[in-house]
């Protein structure tokens, strides 16, 4: 499972899901244990992006045509 | 040349008069004046006009508001005493041979001033529905861009990029600068928070300023900015000045913050909630797990039990126990009837000592039979004269003969 592109809502969203269907207790071991393997690895990238985390800050200007330019922005 | 040849031209007093109101009624400075001043000697006339003085330390000026102006101009009650802006145009009322100032407009000076149009505005805009709850949007629920309206130099700023950064560093921010005081700043925070829907990437717009007098926050009070705020597509959250200071641009926001750092501070959940989520879901799926081993486990057990239950083995130790009992209870059942004989017999054999005629015999009684043949001898009729008869009593016999026969009564 490709984890690599989700964004944190998502990843999040699908360990909720993960949860859900282990709890609902129909599965087969072998599905269990994945669904479980799954589900650590999703919380892990949870933790990750969490942890990696920082704040972009850009900049909104106008340009002379009258068209939005974006700038990196610095706290001086 | 002599200008005059028959001297300087002699003037009426109607000619100075109608010159002077020319030279005043010309003047650019003196139409459309606004002059500042204290107010004394206010006289309201039936007639609707109204006449006072405006001065100053050293100097002072008539002036007239006419009916037709004053209701023109939603001027409030005027009193001596007030500081007052005055508006309108200074000519020369050559009748009274008064100099006058013919009013248009007066507005208080100062903080007074500010208060009335801070009330002004708010019931105009109130009265159109900008304040309504009903208008008032909820924070959005996915957060991707935090968009803010402020000044780059300012420590609001600062403090707002501090909180963001600590409580949610997911998100991207979109800074829109603009003054935040002086003349340009109205005009420019409605241009900053218009820049931002066009952008259209924000999920929330923060106007923040940090705090100051009401003169330092007034551009928060204008319309312009208002409106800006009013009609932004994106949510809109004011912090603006301290807890106490209200502008009306807090009224119309979609949420109101007391300072800039708490509009941050509402504008974002907090990550460190979002680590909790994350650690009780991982419980979660550790729990879920365990429960079903668990359960797995119980299964199995339970089926070697049942398993161990039908095993031939058991049914043979089963049975060699059942085997077991039964032997004891047949042994047990022996005993007692063997008991029960022996009782039986012992009780019969008493029964039969009693009934023995030996005993009868050892209290005195024989037993006669004849000696001939050993039958015994019940009764007289059985024995003849000088038969021999022979007597057994308890230790011995000896013979007798019968002598003459005699029948027992």
């Amino acid at each position: 499972m490709n984890t690599d592109t989700l964004s944190y809502e998502e990843a999040f969203a699908k360990l909720e899901e993960t949860v859900a269907a282990l709890r609902d207790g129909q599965m087969p071991l072998e599905q269990a244990l994945r669904c479980y393997e799954e589900g650590i690895k999703l919380a892990q990238y949870c933790n990750t992006i969490l942890q990696k985390a920082e704040l972009r800050m850009q900049k909104l200007g106008m340009d002379e045509h009258g068209d939005i330019v974006l700038q990196p922005f610095e706290l001086s | 040349m002599k200008l005059f040849p028959d001297g300087p031209p002699v003037f009426s007093v109607t000619e100075i008069a109608r010159y002077l109101k020319e030279a005043l009624d010309t003047d650019e400075l003196l139409q459309d004046a606004r002059i500042s001043g204290e107010i004394s000697g206010c006289r309201a006339y039936p007639s609707g006009h109204c006449y006072f003085t405006l001065k100053d330390a050293q100097a002072q000026l008539s002036c007239v508001f006419f009916k037709g102006a004053r209701q023109h101009s939603a001027a409030p009650e005027l009193r001596d005493g007030m500081a007052v802006v005055v508006s309108g145009n200074i000519s020369f009322f050559g009748r009274d041979g008064k100099l006058q100032l013919y009013v248009d407009h007066v507005e208080l000076a100062g903080e007074g001033a500010l208060f009335l149009r801070f009330a002004q505005l708010k019931a105009r805009l109130e009265a159109e529905g900008l304040f309504d709850a009903e208008r008032k949007r909820p924070p959005p629920s996915q957060l991707k861009a935090i968009g803010i309206v402020t000044s780059p130099e300012a420590a609001a700023l600062r403090d707002m990029v501090r909180v963001l950064r600590t409580r949610y560093p997911l998100a991207a921010v979109f800074f829109s600068p603009t003054p935040v005081q002086g003349a340009e700043a109205p005009a420019a925070i409605a241009a900053a928070i218009d820049l931002l829907n066009q952008h259209g990437e924000a999920d929330v717009i923060i106007v923040g300023r940090g705090g100051g007098s009401i003169e330092e926050l007034w551009a928060f009070n204008e319309e312009v900015v208002a409106r800006a705020i009013a009609g932004s597509r994106i949510p809109v959250i004011s912090g603006v000045g301290h807890e106490t200071d209200f502008t009306i641009a807090d009224f119309v926001a979609d949420q109101r913050a007391s300072t800039p750092t708490a509009a941050a501070t509402a504008a974002v959940p907090n990550i460190a909630d979002f680590r909790l989520h994350i650690l009780d879901k991982q419980r979660m799926l550790v729990m879920t797990m365990q429960a079903c081993l668990d359960d797995l486990a119980e299964t199995l057990q339970h089926a070697e039990r049942e398993l161990w239950r039908a095993h031939p083995q058991s049914l043979l130790d089963a049975r060699h126990q059942s085997l077991d009992d039964e032997v004891a209870l047949l042994q047990d059942r022996f005993k007692y009837i063997l008991a029960l004989r022996q009782e039986r017999l012992s009780s019969l054999e008493m029964r039969l000592e009693t009934l023995s005629p030996m005993r009868t015999i050892a209290r005195g009684y024989a037993i006669v039979r004849r000696e001939s043949d050993g039958s015994l001898v019940t009764s007289v009729q059985q024995v003849s004269a000088n038969e021999v008869l022979t007597i057994q009593i308890s230790d011995g016999t000896f013979p007798v003969t019968v002598g003459a026969r005699q029948i027992a009564p």
